[in-house]
């Protein structure tokens, strides 16, 4: 696998708010039980018409077929921190397998939750154009699978909460001015009310470090794949886009020294430490990021710091150093590689 | 503020004031929609609503529900309450009722599908995709156990539904039946 992943090289549109956008379909195949419920040879079996089924759509010049329990430990949580795989995947023992494109932008689990978890990854806000690819792909292996379907509730799945469309709309935003004015908790009531889910940038579970969020729809039945994609595309996200400027622009002109000091301090310290934490790592970036975002740092490009994301974690710093770390190990080869990046 | 009950946050906040006395009622989720409150809820995670579906319908009715068991695969609705997946296409139609209003509630209001449809779905519908395997397995299970006159029988009801089938289905029985 390469250093990272190809299809962050270049920043999306909105990318001061949004890092990225994902569009997911959920699916299962026709005569079979859903993982839960399927044997070991079923599953096998269902992995086997997956490979066949994705390899002869020529979805993509190049696509990787990773079969998990022939994956190394290490392999697994780098496809986890690349956001390639969910950590469900990564772990047990049962036969699954990924589908991975050369530049990561395309992932079909097989055998997580449903028998398929078809997954488009863009940079910045570029939802419009993670659906279509989704769909496109949802259409090729339609051709050479059957899709369990119930005249009812739409394709089946294995939560109730995917039935229908089987459709997830995400971004994955960055609202560190929400955060500082204190307006993120409005934001979290809001999203109640609007049927949104707010999750940390370790999904599900995960608390909000650094200020970055996942945020995605949490309707699938009922409405339309068009009028699912419409409402996050034209009326959610740039509601969230137009907060968090709106808070940046209120904390440019009216506490600037605050803002300086909290981006200052963060990028000294990035500047210099010898030991980082993960944790600690993220906040710090993500005051970085603010920085590069508002002008108060020049010669810092954003993007960098968001390829940073998945590097500064513990299966990618071992991938450098090409060797296990321990933890204190992990703490020395992050803070270098921070210090080597921001430098 | 904590709940009466429990020491869950209270969602729901009752404040009567009669004859000059004031009486409050501070009350979580579950502890509300257990005494009657109509509690407008977001959709929560499946077990949330899981909880609530099951406070709400009572010990009894729920312990009724959680016996019943799919056919097809043999999840249980009890198993399915402690897990929140399901165990195959068939268990929404074995658990229609009680997954009706679950599904409501989780999906917004949300009960069909008027989204896209996959290419197939058209020609078999989901009831005729489970009749047709569950007459294969049946078939298949009548030759092994050379019972050849009801595996004819079964291979006459698949005729009526898929045809192109047949021919498959002749092959598999024929060459058993053939060995005897």
């Amino acid at each position: 696998m390469r250093d990272s992943s190809g299809w962050l090289e270049h920043s999306g549109p909105d990318s001061d708010v949004v890092l990225s956008c994902r569009a997911r379909l959920a699916r299962n195949v026709a005569g079979f039980p859903f993982v839960c419920k399927a044997s070991p040879a079923q599953r096998t079996e269902l992995m086997s018409l997956a490979r066949r089924a994705i390899l002869d759509s020529h979805l993509e010049e190049t696509m990787l077929w990773v079969e998990l329990n022939q994956a190394t430990p290490r392999d697994r949580k780098l496809l986890v921190e690349r956001h390639l795989i969910s950590s469900q995947l990564a772990e047990g023992d049962a036969p699954r397998a990924v589908a991975v494109s050369g530049n990561e932008s395309l992932s079909v689990m097989v055998n997580e939750e449903d028998h398929l978890r078809i997954q488009v990854l863009m940079a910045g806000s570029q939802i419009q154009g993670a659906f279509a690819r989704v769909n496109e792909v949802d259409e090729a292996l339609d051709q050479r699978l059957e899709f369990a379907f119930s005249q009812r509730y739409g394709y089946v799945t294995a939560c109730p909460t995917n039935v229908g469309t089987g459709l997830r709309l995400s971004v994955m935003v960055h609202l560190p001015a929400l955060k500082l004015t204190g307006e993120i908790e409005r934001l979290r009531r809001a999203s109640k009310e609007l049927h949104l889910a707010v999750r940390g940038y370790f999904g599900e579970g995960s608390e909000s470090v650094g200020d970055f969020y996942q945020i995605s729809n949490q309707v699938t039945l009922g409405q339309t794949e068009e009028q699912l994609l419409s409402e996050f595309r034209d009326q959610i996200v740039p509601q969230l886009i137009e907060y968090e400027r709106a808070s940046r622009t209120v904390l440019r002109e009216r506490r600037e020294r605050l803002l300086d000091d909290r981006v200052f301090r963060a990028l000294g310290l990035l500047q210099n430490v010898r030991l980082l934490g993960l944790d600690e790592a993220m906040k710090l970036l993500s005051r970085v990021r603010l920085g590069a975002h508002t002008g108060r740092i020049t010669g810092i490009e954003a993007g960098a710091i968001d390829r940073l994301l998945p590097q500064i974690q513990a299966a990618h710093l071992q991938q450098i150093a090409g060797a296990q770390l321990g933890a204190e190990e992990l703490k020395e080869a992050r803070a270098d590689l921070v210090r080597r990046t921001l430098a | 503020m904590t709940c009466d009950k429990c020491n869950k946050p209270a969602v729901v906040h009752e404040v009567t004031i009669k004859g000059g006395k004031k009486a409050e009622i501070h009350l979580c989720s579950e502890h509300a929609a257990e005494a009657g409150f109509v509690v407008a809820q977001p959709a929560g995670t499946i077990n949330q609503l899981l909880k609530q579906f099951v406070i709400s319908q009572g010990a009894a009715a729920a312990g009724a529900a959680s016996k019943k068991a799919c056919p097809d695969c043999g999840m249980t609705f009890a198993q399915f309450r402690k897990t929140g997946t399901l165990g195959c296409t068939q268990c929404y139609e074995s658990f229609e009722e009680e997954l009706s209003l679950l599904i409501e509630r989780a999906q917004n209001g949300g009960t069909h599908h008027i989204g896209k449809r996959p290419a197939r779905a058209g020609r078999v519908g989901v009831d005729r995709q489970l009749e047709v395997r569950r007459l294969v397995r049946e078939l298949d299970r009548a030759v092994a156990a050379e019972q050849y006159e009801r595996a004819a029988e079964i291979r006459d009801r698949l005729n009526m539904l898929e045809p192109e089938i047949e021919e498959d289905l002749q092959s598999r029985a024929a060459p058993r039946a053939a060995d005897q």
